[in-house]
């Protein structure tokens, strides 16, 4: 059903479909509107006996979360940024765990400094967390990867963090094509846990493991990731017979990656979420102007689709990721996955730092770096639109005075003067 | 209790008295006791909180004809019971982490009210570490939704499983290895405490009581009546431990209910944030005959003691007494105090 509506309120409307039996919130920017909306729909009764339950924290949500996982119900809460932090513990342990429970992080940078915008800090955070990890382009997909999700995650048994980009995905009013509920119950059959607290058959769930089995069981995680990636393309293919359309988009390739005129490019960009579409515009431009440039979309990022990253751009000559968080004291960290896809390749592969704290990702930006490839000026990392000038200010005001105050103030008078 | 039956006539308060109505009898004499916490544990000889786990567990489980799920925060309880491959439980079981039993427990009964199976009921459990400190907020927060949870807390006084550190339901005065029993204020300091059962209170909530090991029946009798009302409740069950502690494995029961005693630790009960029902001591002592046997407390003692510390303690006992009205002239065999 077409329909004019908010990318929180789509997620909203298709984690219902999903029919979840507890859904837990806790408010932060900028996954409010997706809690709120499910709020209403569970008070109206929609959602027959569902439970909504107003949490204290992130780490209790994530804790309520793992109870009712563990008691046999299908579970979704939502986070974002510091609150993904603050459920780090429970995040380990849901995962350790093995409970299918699905989470929506609509994506926003981390402090210090405090900043509400988009970038993927957050969600980057927690590559290591145990979780599946997929990444919406647009609120289409967005909506379709938490139906994906659900599956995914009640197959392995792990759970699946969606992310979408906060205000620029949770705020954006653009046309979706929600699921139909029977579409939805037909692809998402009722769960059936693995584990279940059960006085009729009791078992305990979290016992102390040491040395000699911890190994195997942390592997089992690892081998379920693995099984996912496997589960993913047949999934896709499930989703596109069912409801006529792409979960990962319009470009989806295997539903572990997008592609877009990637097939005979030299130059490729990699890239997860909605800057995706602006790299789109720069490619149609550079295209007509006889670049071959192209651009690559991770939508599973754990599990990292390896194969599916190296056969799709094995032909190119330069690789730039285009990331929207970091790791200080190194750099890139799709970089670093992207490097181990193409081991024993001679491609130049190039970190763009781009988008921080909300700073828009523009074409004139992304175009900037791909010329930069071209002209082979382009450093192994770059940080996009990076005010050098301010930065250098700041350093001499270090050199010259030990008292040199709070950094993030200082740059903001800096800022305010000029 | 309703018996008339004061059961130290026996001299003892045996678990299986024969000279009470076979209705009266403890759950814990039962031979269909479901034996929750059974035995092949790890738990060091003179445990309180195995001891406390059991009765209070076994108690509920008899209250719920065995419907009932447990959630368990990590400390030593979980430590002893599961170690992998083996588990001691024989409910249903599961432990996430240290700071989160509640919201567990929340997330549980939530998931079971959804599935419309309202019969069976929950339990959380940790001990004074994971409930008073990093657990709290979780905690306050099943309290004021007053979710259908009992919580209950076995408190040792410290953070035993990790080697005996100070919590914030250490008693002032006492050694614990963050806080030493050296220099001009030796062991914990002489804070305002943090008393949950009152801040439990202060929430509202339909049912809380404190306990000890001590008194089974007392104990049991309250299990039974948390597990006989919805909504949020909790039960302090004061468990003390022979490491932590430094005292005689035989001597648990004992300290147990010299801490009630004393007054240091009053047994009450409260409905909805009044309180409805006070222990009273029957033999008051003053706190030297609890906190001697008590290594932790030596410092208190001997030559190079700390008198002045003494008379501090016992002043919050005889606080303890005046304000939760807990000496009864009446009722008292012998007038100690």
């Amino acid at each position: 059903m077409l329909r004019q509506i908010e990318g929180s309120r789509a997620v909203a409307e298709t984690v219902a479909a999903c029919r979840p039996a507890v859904v837990c919130a806790y408010p932060i920017s900028p996954q409010t509107h997706i809690v709120e909306a499910l709020d209403e729909i569970v008070r109206l009764g929609e959602l027959g006996t569902c439970q909504f339950v107003n949490v204290e924290s992130e780490f209790s949500a994530m804790s309520v979360a793992i109870g009712a996982s563990a008691t046999g119900a299908r579970v979704y809460t939502a986070t974002a940024s510091q609150g993904l932090l603050f459920m780090v513990e429970p995040l380990y342990n849901a995962s350790g765990l093995g409970l299918p429970i699905v989470m929506t992080v609509a994506n926003r940078a981390i402090g210090a400094p405090i900043n509400i915008w988009n970038d993927h800090s957050d969600s980057m955070s927690q590559r290591d967390s145990g979780w599946i990890q997929l990444y919406a382009q647009d609120n289409q997909t967005a909506s379709d990867l938490h139906i994906l999700a659900f599956r995914i995650a009640e197959e392995v048994s792990l759970p699946v963090m969606v992310c979408m980009d906060g205000f620029v995905l949770t705020h954006a009013v653009e046309r979706i094509d929600l699921p139909e509920q029977s579409e939805v119950d037909q692809f998402l059959p009722p769960y059936t846990p693995r584990q279940l607290l059960d006085p009729s058959d009791p078992m305990s769930i979290g016992a102390m493991v040491g040395p000699e089995a911890f190994t195997e069981v942390r592997y089992l995680g690892h081998a379920k990731q693995v099984q996912a990636l496997e589960l993913i393309p047949d999934l896709a293919e499930d989703f596109v017979k069912l409801f006529g359309r792409r979960a990962g988009g319009e470009h989806d390739l295997d539903g572990l990656v997008t592609s877009y005129q990637v097939d005979d490019a030299e130059i490729i960009l990699v890239a997860l979420g909605s800057v995706i579409g602006t790299i789109k515009d720069v490619v149609d431009e550079m295209r007509e102007l006889g670049t071959k440039v192209g651009v690559l979309g991770i939508t599973s990022f754990r599990p990292f689709p390896l194969d599916s990253v190296r056969t799709s751009v094995m032909h190119a000559k330069k690789v730039i990721v285009v990331e929207r968080a970091f790791a200080p004291g190194i750099g890139g960290i799709v970089s670093s996955n992207v490097r181990t896809a193409l081991r024993d390749t001679s491609i130049k592969i190039s970190t763009a730092v781009a988008g921080l704290g909300g700073r828009p990702v523009t074409i004139k930006s992304i175009r900037g770096v791909v010329v930069q490839a071209i002209d082979d000026t382009l450093p192994e990392l770059t940080f996009v639109d990076l005010d050098v000038e301010l930065i250098n200010r700041e350093l001499e005001r270090n050199r010259q005075q030990r008292r040199s105050g709070p950094m993030a103030e200082n740059l903001l008078r800096d800022v305010g003067s000029r | 209790m309703s018996t008339p039956l004061k059961f130290y006539q026996v001299g003892s308060f045996a678990v299986g008295n024969r000279l009470i109505d076979e209705a009266d009898l403890s759950v814990q004499s039962s031979t269909s006791r479901s034996n929750s916490l059974t035995s092949g544990h790890r738990a060091c000889q003179g445990c309180g909180e195995a001891l406390g786990a059991r009765y209070a567990i076994d108690a509920a489980m008899a209250a719920t004809d065995g419907k009932l799920v447990a959630v368990n925060a990590t400390g030593c309880l979980e430590v002893f019971s599961t170690p992998y491959p083996e588990t001691s439980w024989r409910l249903p079981w599961i432990h996430s982490l240290f700071g989160n039993a509640s919201a567990v427990a929340t997330g549980v009964a939530a998931a079971l009210k959804a599935q419309g199976k309202s019969d069976i009921r929950v339990v959380a459990q940790g001990g004074d570490g994971g409930t008073v400190d990093i657990g709290f907020g979780p905690l306050s927060g099943m309290f004021e939704r007053n979710d259908d949870v009992l919580y209950i807390c076995y408190d040792n006084e410290a953070y035993m499983n990790t080697g005996v550190q100070r919590s914030g339901a250490t008693p002032p005065g006492a050694r614990t290895n963050t806080s030493h029993a050296v220099g001009e204020h030796p062991g914990a300091s002489f804070t305002q405490g943090k008393n949950l059962p009152l801040i439990a209170m202060a929430h509202g909530i339909p049912y809380v009581a404190t306990a000890t090991v001590a008194d089974l029946h007392d104990l049991e009798a309250k299990v039974k009546k948390a597990m006989g009302m919805r909504g949020a409740r909790y039960l302090h069950i004061l468990v003390p431990c022979p490491l932590g502690w430094g005292s005689r494995s035989e001597e648990t029961i004992k300290l147990a209910r010299l801490a009630t005693e004393s007054g240091l630790f009053p047994v009450f009960e409260a409905e909805y944030g009044e309180i409805t029902e006070t222990k009273k001591i029957r033999r008051r002592v003053r706190v030297e005959e609890y906190l001697k046997p008590q290594k932790r407390f030596a410092h208190l003692f001997g030559a190079n003691g700390h008198s002045e510390m003494l008379s501090a303690i016992q002043a919050i006992a005889d606080k303890n007494v005046a304000k939760f009205n807990l000496w009864d002239s009446e009722e008292a065999d012998t007038n100690h105090g």
